[in-house]
């Protein structure tokens, strides 16, 4: 299934085949969800926005003002001020940077794992097959939250033997590596780790349970008949066939490692002041929001729009991607 | 199948050995233990202390112990923080509220999202498709604790028609079974709607309809236990999601539930307590497991989990 190819024309006598990859042809059908680019343009301005907004703006992300205090919007301020006078705007961009920055690395180490780990066992079946989903249950059975805070705990201290090592390596780049904001960075990559580390499983229940139905098939067994190897059975014809249930995946995947990164945030595990995350500001907001509207509106806003986005832009990606919609 | 029922369900004992004998040692391992505080203790307190609940013996025959006292007694241990209560006693009282609330937004999640997620399947790329899915999209894209504040200010604090906290009548219930299930609701409505579209589109749904089958009965009849296969797969971590998002709602609704204990005894090393809640907990999860194995065995025949 990998290459369709249609006869384009005839010159000069010559029949010239173009190759039409499932990869052309599913982008070509993106194009034409009009949601999904949407979808797509307001994440990469979203994005981009987050890189640029907390440079360019006149304010920095963690000046106080306690001047002025929470201020509502106005020209100066245009999503007005947190409690200590901080502008809201340039902290809600520098929050997108950690929110997507968590999206990136969890989303990536949840599908390299994951698709391996299920694609291998569901291929090879048996007694691997068994002891790789005990493994993921054993896992899945370790509560999400005791690992986290025990990785905090662990690692994430001040005392943590990773922190040391963390500011070895800062020390030449900072004039003051000790700081409450690079122990905050430092947290957070805890936090990207804990929360990488098992994003991956549902991944792998998922796959092994397509590439168990799959390879039941005839055209797997056609294919390993001509003599096709277990690596490129798998890869080139089981994951690829099992593509649209990933992808659909990938993109329950990205909401739900932002939302346990706010989540975290909420209980005061994840991001720390003085740095921000939409979960973090979304969740000051949640507390004051009798008082302080915009400081709960526009963070939630941002957070579920950018999800809003990330599923649209996936189902349109599903839509692309089967091939059993192919209407041509 | 019957074999392969109960392979799958033996199987828990030992797994969850494996994994409540590395959170023992993991535990005593971090930095820190259940008396450490604030303001110091003079050392003889500490000692008698720490001799009261034997964390003054050797690790293996603290564990021997606390190995012995659960599967001869089913005793827990005392609690460290709690003084005088024990753990057993700590979630007898507290799991009824969990379970309870993790029981009816599993419901919730189910009755809105399977239907939800057909019709929007059988609009597919329709009005009504887009609109049931734009739903869906809200519901996944809302965290549960933006959801529970903002319905408490609406329902709560400016029409007074329900209770804002406590759980106390069924109608304390509704806020935070709702909360707790609606985000689940959006994903069980995804998932069966994706499901769906597979089946419908499979040559024995356009015989059915060819031979003029009408489609309610297509439906019920041929295509629905195929495409709840995804739904029925994310089950299992969904309801385990579910049971730790009810614990922002416990919080959030001030129910008396297991949730706030697993935070708080991790934080305050009162080992005991992790331990305990850990251990239901994963008996919990992993029975889930098992029945949702099985429950795809049964719904997806092609399935051959022996291996060939």
């Amino acid at each position: 299934m990998s290459a369709a190819s249609t006869i384009e024309g005839k010159e000069d006598g010559k029949v010239k085949l173009v190759g039409k990859s499932l990869w052309s042809d599913a982008f070509r059908r993106l194009k034409k969800n009009r949601a999904a680019v949407v979808s797509a343009v307001v994440l990469i301005v979203l994005f981009v926005c987050s890189w640029v907004v907390p440079w360019i703006s006149p304010y920095a992300y963690d000046k106080t003002n306690l001047a002025i205090g929470p201020t509502a919007p106005s020209l100066s301020h245009w999503m007005g001020t947190d409690f200590f006078g901080r502008d809201l705007f340039t902290r809600l961009f520098f929050g997108g940077r950690i929110s997507f920055m968590v999206a990136l690395t969890a989303t990536s180490m949840s599908l390299l794992i994951g698709v391996t780990w299920g694609g291998i066992a569901g291929y090879v079946g048996g007694k691997v097959d068994a002891l790789m989903m005990r493994i993921v249950d054993i896992l899945y059975t370790f509560p999400f939250l005791i690992f986290v805070i025990l990785l905090m705990v662990f690692f994430a201290g001040p005392k943590s033997p990773l922190y040391s090592a963390f500011l070895t390596i800062l020390s030449p780049f900072s004039d003051d590596p000790k700081g409450a904001k690079n122990f905050a960075i430092f947290q957070i990559f805890v936090v990207f780790f804990a929360i990488g580390s098992i994003s991956w499983l549902t991944m792998a229940r998922m796959v092994r349970g397509q590439v168990l139905s799959l390879r039941g098939q005839p055209f797997v067994e056609a294919a390993r008949s001509i003599g096709v190897g277990p690596t490129a059975l798998i890869f080139r014809h089981l994951l690829p066939n099992a593509l649209g249930p990933i992808i659909v995946y990938t993109t329950l995947t990205i909401p739900e490692v932002m939302m346990t990164e706010a989540f975290l945030s909420f209980l005061g595990l994840g991001t720390q002041e003085p740095l921000s995350s939409w979960g973090l500001l979304a969740a000051t907001g949640a507390e004051t929001m009798d008082y302080y509207w915009w400081q709960l509106v526009f963070p939630s806003a941002l957070l579920a729009a950018t999800l809003f986005c990330f599923n649209f832009l996936g189902d349109g990606l599903r839509d692309a991607m089967d091939p059993r919609v192919r209407k041509d | 199948m019957i074999g392969y029922a109960l392979r799958r369900f033996s199987a828990i004992v030992p797994t969850l050995w494996v994994v409540m004998t590395v959170l023992f040692f993991l535990l005593r391992a971090v930095p820190g233990g259940p008396f450490d505080s604030e303001r110091a203790v003079p050392a003889e307190i500490e000692k008698a202390q720490l001799a009261y609940y034997k964390l003054n013996e050797p690790l293996w025959v603290q564990y021997t112990h606390w190995l012995k006292n659960v599967v001869i007694h089913q005793d827990l241990g005392p609690s460290f923080r709690h003084a005088g209560r024990t753990v057993n006693e700590i979630i007898w009282l507290s799991f009824p509220y969990s379970a309870k609330l993790g029981f009816w937004a599993a419901i919730v999640a189910l009755l809105v999202g399977i239907p939800l997620g057909v019709y929007a399947a059988t609009k597919h790329n329709k009005v009504g498709d887009h609109v049931a899915m734009g739903v869906a999209m809200t519901g996944v894209s809302v965290p549960r604790f933006v959801l529970a504040p903002l319905l408490v200010l609406v329902f709560s604090l400016k029409l007074y028609l329900l209770p804002a906290a406590r759980w106390e009548t069924w109608r304390h219930m509704i806020l935070p079974v709702v909360c707790a299930g609606l985000p689940m609701a959006a994903y069980v409505a995804r998932l069966s709607r994706a499901g769906m579209l597979e089946v419908i589109k499979s040559d024995f749904v356009r015989t059915a309809k060819a031979k003029g089958m009408p489609m309610r009965r297509i439906l019920l009849r041929h295509t629905l236990k195929g495409a709840l296969l995804p739904v029925v797969i994310y089950l299992a971590p969904g309801l385990s999601s579910l049971l730790i998002g009810s614990l922002v709602i416990e919080r959030i609704f001030n129910i008396p539930g297991m949730g706030r204990y697993l935070v708080e005894a991790a934080t305050n090393r009162d080992y005991n307590l992790v331990m305990g809640v850990v251990l239901v907990y994963g008996a919990l999860v992993m029975t889930l497991n098992a029945v949702v194995d099985i429950a795809h065995r049964y719904f997806d025949p092609r399935v051959n989990v022996e291996g060939t």
